[in-house]
């Protein structure tokens, strides 16, 4: 473990708590924010050479305070400058810190935070990358990086989303109980949206795939330890160590995907299948059912197949039943149309994908047509399996998909796709 | 509660605008009109940097600038000037990191008004084993 290593984890620890002291201190989320984010960037470079301060929280709230405060004279002095009535204001004295203010616990602190964050007012595109800075504490170098757009497009995204909140007239503070529910639920699926970004990206560095995996387990950790009987906090952190476990088999060396039917289940990581199949068996059994609940047990029931023919298929149809039920959606239906297929035969599974047709959520979309293809190479449809591998692989924009659905179709081409 | 396990509703893109201009059209065009009528562009585009979905934007030179090549008996041929019958000219690309097609329909609707948009999705890295 390198210097940079260990204060870097310390700064994304720290991060959260810093900005709710330095936000209650000034009362100003959006000045506060930027403040944390220097006095991040000064820890970043200062500590690993010149050694971590006694207190790193209160070195990086009096660094985060000092820029506050200049912040805060000039915007007076201006103020000053253009308007008579700034004798009125009242004297910077009373808004600077005290050295050592008594905080509240941190715990509240990362969850207003998050519910700040993940406030509805913003897109989420937005929502994501502010999670990412003031909860999260990655640099917007970082964030843009994760995202393949220049830093000024992230900073401006970040600058906007800030606005919104202050437009909105959030404050810093939970949510009302009446409105918590629908606000965990935005929250959550932030958390989701940075995993998928992180787990299906590959960039070619593991290195820079992982922060985005490991940035939204490590809050939903955090998340779960504060909220630990919010049934569907547990299920989303459960989906996610349950399908991070399969990556190291989800690609080859060149990059290239593997299928779950194909992968070398040698190289999952059993430590986090242990520890998500106990989490999702132990939530199952005493919190309210929910939709990340139950995509966990789904992903638990593959995670536990040694073989892929060990699959219990005939679960993975109920509990995607279930799904349907409580959450439907196209891509639900996709997902039933394959474990039909594995328990009744491939033409079942097309009549489960028939009722998508009319469907314009999903219409034209990639992920049917890739369906279909090895629904309908299961039936032994040779020719129309080929037609629509070769669909799928024109209308999907991500190249190592394209390159499988290519392969497949060649595949079948040589006869030697049929059984698998 | 309602979740949303899915992220079909949420699918960010990067886009590529492409405006294909008749340089004719805006020779011709009255100096207030034309005034007009780039103003909506960069309205648009001060908006779109603003929002933090504008990565990058780009003016092409007039064709009457533009080099050619083609390979001819495995030599590559450099000419002058535009492309053969052509009345339209890739005047500008943008590119855009937005939400969803519609999204990207929609800001390209605008701007047109008197050229022609192409709107293309750009290829990335990422994907799903299936």
């Amino acid at each position: 473990v390198t210097a940079e290593s260990t204060v870097e984890g310390l700064l994304r620890e720290l991060a959260p708590q810093v900005l709710a002291a330095l936000t209650r201190r000034f009362g100003t989320f959006e000045t506060a924010e930027d403040a944390v984010q220097e006095a991040l960037l000064a820890a970043a470079t200062q500590w690993p050479e010149q050694g971590i301060p006694e207190s790193p929280r209160g070195w990086l709230i009096t660094v985060g305070s000092r820029r506050l405060t200049d912040q805060l004279r000039s915007d007076l002095a201006r103020a000053r400058r253009e308007t008579a009535a700034a004798a009125l204001l009242p004297p910077i004295e009373l808004v600077a810190p005290a050295a050592d203010e008594d905080l509240p616990s941190d715990e509240d602190d990362t969850l207003t935070l998050l519910f700040l964050c993940c406030h509805p007012a913003l897109s989420p595109a937005s929502q994501v990358a502010l999670t990412l800075r003031a909860v999260g504490g990655l640099t917007t170098a970082q964030i843009a990086q994760a995202f393949f757009v220049p830093e000024a497009t992230m900073a401006q995204r970040i600058s906007r989303a800030k606005q919104s909140i202050k437009a909105a007239g959030a404050r810093f503070g939970m949510p009302p109980e009446h409105e918590r529910a629908e606000r965990l639920a935005v929250v959550l699926h932030v958390l989701y949206l940075i995993f998928n970004e992180g787990y299906t990206t590959s960039s070619g560095t593991e290195l820079q795939d992982q922060e985005l995996t490991s940035e939204a387990i490590r809050i939903a950790r955090d998340l779960h330890r504060l909220l630990p009987d919010e049934g569907e906090v547990s299920g989303l952190l459960a989906l996610m160590l349950l399908t991070d476990a399969r990556r190291p088999a989800r690609t080859t060396a060149d990059g290239s995907l593997v299928p779950l039917a194909e992968q070398d289940r040698a190289l999952w990581h059993a430590d986090a299948i242990q520890e998500g199949v106990a989490l999702i068996t132990d939530t199952l059994s005493r919190a309210q059912l929910g939709p990340y609940q139950l995509q966990a047990a789904i992903a638990a029931v593959h995670d536990e197949a040694a073989r892929a023919e060990d699959t219990d298929w005939r679960q993975i149809v109920v509990l995607y039943e279930l799904l349907a039920r409580i959450a439907p959606n196209p891509m639900v239906t996709l997902n039933q149309a394959v474990a039909v297929a594995m328990v009744d035969g491939p033409r079942a599974g097309l009549d489960v994908l028939a009722t998508l047709d009319e469907d314009d959520r999903i219409a034209g979309h990639h992920r049917l047509d890739a369906v279909r293809a090895h629904l309908l190479e299961m039936a032994g449809d040779i020719a129309g399996a080929g037609e629509r591998y070769r669909a799928a692989a024109r209308r999907t924009t991500s190249i190592p998909e394209r390159r499988y659905l290519e392969s497949r179709a060649a595949r079948l081409g040589d006869g030697g796709g049929v059984d698998r | 509660m309602s979740s949303r396990p899915s992220h079909l509703e949420f699918d960010p893109m990067k886009f590529v605008v492409l405006i294909y201009s008749n340089p004719t059209t805006w020779a011709e065009m009255p100096a207030a009109e034309r005034d007009r009528a780039l103003g909506v562009h960069f309205k648009l585009i001060k908006e779109l940097t603003e929002s933090g979905e504008m990565i990058r934007v780009d003016g092409l030179n007039d064709p009457m600038a533009t080099k050619t090549i083609r390979t001819q008996g495995g030599v590559p041929v450099v000419t002058d000037g535009p492309y053969g019958e052509a009345k339209e000219f890739l005047a500008g690309v943008w590119a855009i990191d937005v939400e969803s097609m519609d999204r990207a329909l929609e800001i390209a609707k605008p701007v047109a008004e008197y050229d022609t948009v192409e709107v293309r999705a750009l290829m990335d890295l990422g994907g799903m084993e299936m």
